[in-house]
């Protein structure tokens, strides 16, 4: 039962913050991309939807679009191999358990731009550790095919320690009745892995692919510090392009255009998800 | 609780379950502990590999970081910035909670679901507008510009986390309260906030860590060392020819390890933070 009492006075400062700080300027940006605006120039002239149908032209937007999708996909998919891995390993009974839990944590701590700039210096070619621990003389962050990939390595890095607390906050609720059951039945390692741990991880995991998703999606930091989106733009994703076009470039009746663009993106991505999500506490 | 392991497993399975922990270990902590050696050397041997380790220590790095740039400066911002966040978003956000969970409002999951529909919003949508607006107000390049936003984008979270600890606070208190002829305002901070302290400081550390990293807005909304925050000095760390990887390494692990201390703290309540809801459903 709830008690009674005029609630909306505790709630007001919360949701007139919120409106104000996130969606009066979303219906701004809305605005805004319908001009063609140059902040420098003092320029501002309707021009409707033809920042949209630019866009559509405009082969640096599919091409951040691309780089945006593929480190999306591959660094969700290993965080949520190498969460699962760490999650399992951590969930054994052991000493120390409270130590490990802060250790995994030290890389979710780590401000972004920070880690971004140690990746940067291990990455580097001649003095950095990894060339020297791997005995080679790869030009990481210079060669157009490892630069996307060593954007994805240190993504992984940063962000699996949020995956696994949430795998192992999950692995924790499955009773340790069933795995017994199941090991008097002779169940091996992988069959109990298969039919046990990952059917009833499942409501978790699309949490937790939710909330990385989205993220990854709108990835800035990290690629911004490490790469600047280069070399030769093939790290560029969607909200770096968006920047560059509003803050380097100060199209901001494009770059504004583009911003909605993500917006959408980001909300397909959500809706997408919760639909899941519904559906399988339905069942 | 060790039983179960001791029994279960024999002992070459325990040295390969602890040589995976050593691993896990290393590639969780291997690259700040790179970045403390580097920081270490000084800079004929930063650039010269091997050797791994230092072969003549130095602490001149970390002098030279506080010489002739104005990084105190840009770790008191940042220290104002994420205090004040923390402190406006634990008060709107504890209030609305409060609201959500023991008090009648009509919609409340229209609410609830628009708060958290927030917390989806991509920072890029919405930094061109606020930036214009920002400039309008006179704001920029000032504290209050991201204390604003930071405080903004933390309310979602302050919100989920505490709304969650109100809930398990039981009604016939609120009510005997009431009884007692304290109104609901007085109910919220002499009972209800008590109560909900653990709520508190796990949200209160996750909005700190949150203000003390972000980076988009920082960088957009600051323009000089009067205003910026960490995350914007060490990006744009300052170097006359050469990078100073010696003095970026200094400066990194200076402004991490209150976030390191802060993890070993408190890890109990950032992993509840993390997880609230998520795992419940």
């Amino acid at each position: 039962m709830k008690v009674r009492g005029d609630g909306y006075r505790f709630v007001i400062p919360a949701l007139i913050l919120l409106s104000l700080v996130t969606v009066y300027p979303l219906v701004y940006v809305f605005y805004l991309s319908l001009y063609r605006r140059l902040l420098i120039f003092d320029i501002s002239r309707f021009v409707g939807f033809e920042n949209y149908l630019f866009i559509f032209r405009d082969d640096r937007f599919w091409n951040a679009l691309k780089n945006t999708i593929y480190f999306t996909v591959t660094s969700v998919s290993l965080e949520l191999l190498l969460g699962l891995f760490i999650a399992i390993l951590l969930n054994r009974t052991f000493r120390f358990k409270g130590m490990m839990r802060a250790i995994i944590l030290i890389p979710w701590a780590i401000p972004t731009v920070v880690s971004a700039k140690m990746w940067e210096w291990m990455y580097n070619t001649d003095f950095g550790v990894l060339n020297y621990l791997l005995g080679m003389k790869i030009n990481w962050l210079g060669s157009p095919f490892w630069a996307m990939n060593a954007a994805i390595f240190m993504d992984v890095w940063k962000t699996t320690p949020f995956v696994t607390i949430l795998l192992m906050a999950g692995l924790q609720v499955i009773p340790q009745e069933i795995y017994r059951a199941a090991r008097v039945d002779g169940a091996g390692i992988f069959a109990i892995f298969r039919k046990i741990t990952l059917p009833l991880l499942k409501p978790v995991i699309l949490v937790v692919l939710l909330f990385r998703t989205l993220d990854a999606f709108r990835v800035f930091d990290a690629i911004y510090v490490l790469t600047g989106g280069g070399p030769a733009n093939t790290t560029e994703t969607l909200s770096i392009y968006a920047y560059k076009v509003l803050f380097q470039t100060l199209q901001f009746g494009y770059g504004s255009a583009l911003s909605v663009v993500i917006f959408l993106c980001i909300g397909s991505i959500s809706i997408f998800y919760i639909r899941l999500l519904s559906k399988g506490i339905k069942q | 609780m060790n039983s179960r392991f001791k029994t279960q497993y024999s002992k070459s399975k325990v040295v390969g379950l602890y040589l995976l922990l050593v691993m896990t270990i290393l590639y969780c902590a291997g690259p700040l502990l790179w970045q403390f050696i580097t920081s270490l050397k000084p800079d004929t041997e930063v650039i010269r590999m091997p050797p791994l380790l230092p072969q003549d220590a130095t602490l001149d790095h970390y002098v030279s970081i506080f010489e002739g740039h104005p990084f105190l400066r840009i770790i008191l911002n940042s220290a104002v910035v994420a205090s004040l966040t923390t402190l406006l978003s634990l008060i709107i956000g504890s209030l609305a909670a409060f609201g959500l969970a023991k008090l009648d409002i009509k919609y409340k999951a229209l609410i609830l679901g628009f708060v958290l529909s927030v917390s989806m919003f991509p920072p890029i949508a919405t930094v061109s507008p606020l930036y214009i607006i920002i400039r309008s107000l006179g704001l920029r390049d000032t504290w209050w510009a991201l204390i604003l936003t930071y405080t903004t984008f933390s309310l979602p979270l302050s919100i989920w986390i505490l709304t969650n600890f109100f809930r398990e606070v039981p009604d016939e208190i609120y009510r005997a309260a009431k009884v007692d002829g304290c109104s609901p305002f007085q109910t919220f901070y002499k009972i209800m906030l008590p109560l909900a302290a653990p709520g508190i400081v796990t949200t209160a550390i996750l909005v700190f860590i949150f203000s003390w990293n972000e980076f988009l807005f920082a960088l957009t909304f600051t323009s000089t060392p009067a205003s910026r925050t960490i995350p914007v000095g060490i990006a744009l760390f300052p170097g006359l020819h050469e990078i100073p990887w010696g003095d970026i390494a200094a400066a990194s692990l200076v402004v991490t390890i209150p976030l390191i201390i802060l993890v070993f703290a408190f890890q109990r309540r950032i992993i509840e933070g993390l997880t609230a809801g998520a795992v419940k459903g």
